[in-house]
């Protein structure tokens, strides 16, 4: 699984990568959201995978039994998905505002009358 | 001593504050620290003479081995001497000339630090410390040129100066780093008693190249003396102050003061007396084709710092004393004739030499000023002038190549009666076409200045004696090494070469000052092609400089957010790519036999999401697939033993889809597709960039994960925390300041969203 991951990983980074380098503000917003979804998966692989349990401690036990998944790297991950959404949504809003005022579809008019 | 220095630099504040209606008696008030210190200085005269040096320490840096080190000799007295003798002067002076101005506190401020910075660049005792106020002189004087800042000419002329010094001080800096490694030693004690070492050692001469370096810029030496000129854009009182007694002398300062050390060599004699020939002449040449006295008077200073050069170059006994008398006549007669200029410009409203006539009567005392201080330029007896003159022809008859440098201080003796007379025969004395009513007396502060200093001229001129033995003894001792000796300072020594040199000097000046207007119509002579140059060098290097970086900027900040992406993303896959390359890695491929059917369903999911992503023509259902990709990749999280991020992620997801599909029909729609060599371009780097974090991934894969804190969580998550769920204690508990600053990054970008869309609304409802 862990060579299939890397693939996913890879390729969800490449279609990412492309559809940022597309003058299209919600191709680009996409683009954003499949590089995030990579990083979490390539952190989630890295830190190693198990089949194991979740890390979770049992009612009536004082800590969890036998061998469990790495708590720690869940813990990143579920904070970077938090903050990508919040990131997304910003983005989001952010190209609607600048069609409505700029009027333009194209990333690279929407330069409002920087350099 | 330590507080003599640092009492500039902690006053200096002081003349922010606003004054009120005292304002008219700041330049008096301003001057009180000067004076104070100047009395400190005198108090010191005795100690000195009698051959002590005076030295103070602080710690500073003690890790790297910088201390701030005070020394004081006859050397460093004779110039602190000057530094806030004539700084007393110009302080009062300052206070009538800036009479008004509502900007008079901040030039205060910077002539106080300027004055600080001065002092502790003569009275360094270690030569970081020497470094250090050198260039807090440089940034200072920055300041002071661009006082005018609404002034396009002095700004550039500010930004010029400051160039040219902070090159020097660069290469001053690594001079001064090089001999003080050969030396073994910065502080002037060791530093200043190695001389056979340091002019033995195979760092001789580039630390003595770095070193002139540094001494010919900050002292004007030809080919370096075009900001001098351009410096006078200043206001007049900081023209005579930093530009013709005290700052542009550091350089001869430190060579003075390196002189013991690094003097006597055929490299240093050279050098010294070939910049400084050509400067003085150059100087002493230009000065005769400017018409402005503050150009005249900066001209003849750039000559005269080429004489001084010239003669610590020379290096015999009597060329180093006969540079000390040059030093004191040149700060105390130009001085004063800055200061007149000033007094002039402010009373008849120009500095024009063609345009003034007559001033002599309605101001009789600076005329008396200025004629005293141009007679002691052309060097006429008895005034100090003369026997710095003097001194300057005896040194040079008796130096190694006495025909060439006797001709050449000759040359640019005559030029410089001729230059006197020019300052003050036809603006004071010359009969006036128009009697002028509306000049406006000058007031005690404008006159006092001038008329001390050439009456100082005057004075130690006829006695000699009071400055021989206490002051300029001392000083000699300190550039030659040896015991102090009084230097020779007759005004009548018999009839020898030297008087007659002195007299056909005299002859020919005034025969060239009254042939200046013949002379002024050869073309060839006169306007002498201002394309040349190093001044011309200066405004090629700059030009090139802005071009260089409106050209690298124009194709960095392309301003195009795919260019930026593009340059990244590329950056970084090519390093990478070249690192694995070099160190030769290759991946195993883990994890496959054990592969379940469920786990390869997902990712063919993600896969063919992704795929979709790219080449849909439709924008929904890129959304759609998308989602897809997400909530695959949620299912991977519940399959590896991650539920909290399951749900988490689903919840998002959930979220993102709803958002889009909410702001879709206020989006834009695709643009047409972009050509194919584009479409190229971008796959090719999209392909490389996730081929290379597959790679990348198993490599680490390879390496193998997992934290070492897992067993940590493990056990503490209840005794500790209280929870059961391990990456909930972790967010809430463990990392709780972590999860504080994902929160107020999640308000932040939730106002921004609100206060986004509250615009539209806003907008749309005008």
């Amino acid at each position: 699984m862990e060579t299939l991951l890397a693939i996913i990983v890879g390729v969800l980074f490449g279609a990412g990568v492309y559809l940022m380098l597309r003058r299209t503000p919600v191709k680009l917003v996409i683009g954003l959201a499949l590089l995030s979804n990579a990083v979490n998966l390539l952190i989630f692989t890295a830190a190693g995978l198990t089949r194991a349990r979740p890390p979770l401690v049992p009612v009536d036990a004082l800590r969890p039994e036998g061998v469990t998944a790495d708590p720690l790297p869940q813990a990143l991950i579920l904070t970077a998905i938090v903050i990508s959404f919040g990131l997304l949504a910003f983005t989001l809003v952010l190209f609607r505002r600048a069609y409505e005022v700029l009027g333009t579809r194209d990333i690279d008019e929407m330069q409002g009358g920087g350099p | 001593m330590l507080w003599s220095v640092l009492a500039g630099f902690i006053l200096a504040p002081l003349a922010l504050l606003p004054a009120g209606p005292a304002a008219r008696w700041r330049g008096w008030f301003q001057a009180l620290l000067p004076l104070g210190l100047t009395l400190y200085f005198l108090g010191r005269l005795g100690a000195v003479a009698g051959g002590q040096v005076l030295i103070a320490h602080q710690s500073w840096v003690p890790g790297l081995g910088v201390d701030l080190a005070f020394y004081l000799d006859g050397l460093s007295l004779l110039f602190a001497l000057l530094i806030t003798g004539v700084g007393t002067l110009v302080m009062a002076y300052a206070g009538a000339y800036l009479h008004g101005h509502p900007q008079q506190g901040r030039f205060f401020f910077w002539l106080t630090l300027f004055m600080a910075s001065m002092l502790g660049l003569v009275l360094a005792g270690n030569v970081l410390t020497l470094f250090i106020f050198w260039e807090l002189t440089s940034l200072t004087s920055f300041f002071l040129i661009g006082f005018d800042h609404q002034r396009e000419a002095a700004r550039q002329a500010a930004m010029q100066a400051l160039l040219v010094t902070a090159l020097g001080g660069a290469a001053l800096l690594a001079g001064l780093l090089v001999l003080g490694q050969a030396a073994g030693g910065y502080d002037f004690a060791t530093f200043l008693s190695r001389g056979e070492v340091l002019r033995a050692h195979p760092w001789y001469l580039a630390g003595l190249l770095l070193v002139l370096g540094g001494a010919f810029t900050k002292s004007a030496q030809v080919p370096f003396h075009f900001w001098l000129p351009s410096a006078m854009e200043a206001p007049t009182p900081v023209s005579a102050y930093l530009h013709s007694v005290t700052m542009v002398k550091a350089g001869v300062y430190l060579l003075a003061r390196l002189h013991p050390v690094l003097g006597g060599t055929p490299a240093w004699f050279w050098l010294l007396t070939g910049f400084g020939g050509a400067t003085l002449l150059t100087g002493a040449w230009l000065a005769l084709r400017q018409s402005d006295m503050k150009r005249i008077l900066a001209y003849t200073t750039v000559s005269a710092l080429g004489g001084l050069v010239l003669l610590l170059g020379v290096g015999s006994e009597a060329a180093l004393h006969a540079a000390l008398v040059y030093l004191l006549a040149h700060a105390l007669y130009k001085g004063a004739l800055f200061l007149t200029a000033g007094a002039v410009d402010h009373a008849a409203g120009s500095r024009d030499v063609n345009q003034l006539r007559g001033l002599a009567r309605p101001l009789p005392l600076l005329a008396a000023a200025a004629t005293a201080a141009a007679l002691s330029m052309a060097g006429l007896p008895p005034l100090l002038g003369f026997l710095a003159k003097e001194a300057l022809y005896r040194a040079a008859l008796a130096a190694p190549v006495a025909g060439l440098l006797t001709a050449l201080a000759w040359t640019s003796g005559v030029l410089l009666v001729a230059a006197a007379l020019l300052l003050v025969a036809r603006p004071f004395f010359a009969a006036p076409r128009t009697p002028r009513a509306d000049l406006h007396a000058p007031t005690p502060a404008l006159w006092l200045g001038p008329l001390l200093l050439a009456g100082g001229g005057l004075l130690c001129g006829l006695a000699p004696g009071l400055v021989n033995r206490p002051l300029l003894a001392a000083a000699g001792a300190a550039v030659t090494g040896g015991p102090p000796v009084p230097l020779d300072l007759a005004l009548w020594h018999g009839v020898d070469a030297v008087l007659l040199l002195g007299l056909l000097t005299l002859a020919a000046g005034v025969a060239l000052y009254v042939n200046l207007g013949r002379l002024a119509r050869v073309p060839a002579l006169w306007r002498g092609a201002p394309g040349w140059g190093t001044a011309r060098l200066y405004e090629l290097g700059v030009a090139a400089l802005y071009g260089l970086a409106r050209r690298q900027t124009r194709i960095l900040q392309s301003g195009y957010l795919r260019h930026y992406i593009l340059t990244l993303v590329g950056f970084a896959v090519g390093l990478t790519a070249l690192t694995l390359v070099s160190r030769g890695l290759s991946p195993s491929l883990p994890g496959l036999a054990e592969l379940r059917l469920f786990e390869g369903a997902v990712a063919l999911m993600i896969l063919c999401g992704a795929l979709f992503a790219v080449f849909s023509p439709s924008r929904l259902s890129a959304v759609v697939a998308m989602g897809t990709i997400g909530y695959g990749v949620a299912l991977i999280f519940v399959e590896f033993g991650a539920p909290d991020l399951a749900m988490t992620q689903f919840v998002i997801e959930t979220m993102t889809v709803i958002l889009f599909v909410l702001s879709i029909h206020r989006l834009p729609t695709y643009l047409p597709r972009s050509s194919r060599l584009v479409q190229g371009r971008d796959a090719l780097l999209a392909i490389a960039a996730g081929g290379l974090m597959t790679l990348l991934m198993l490599l680490v894969l390879e390496a193998g994960g997992g934290s070492r804190v897992a067993e940590f969580f493990a056990e503490q998550t209840w005794p500790a925390a209280h929870g059961r769920d391990i990456v909930n204690v972790i967010l809430v508990d463990f990392r709780a300041m972590d999860t504080l600053g994902e929160i107020a990054v999640l308000t932040l970008a939730g106002v921004g969203v609100h206060a986004l869309l509250r615009l539209r609304s806003k907008a749309g409802e005008n």
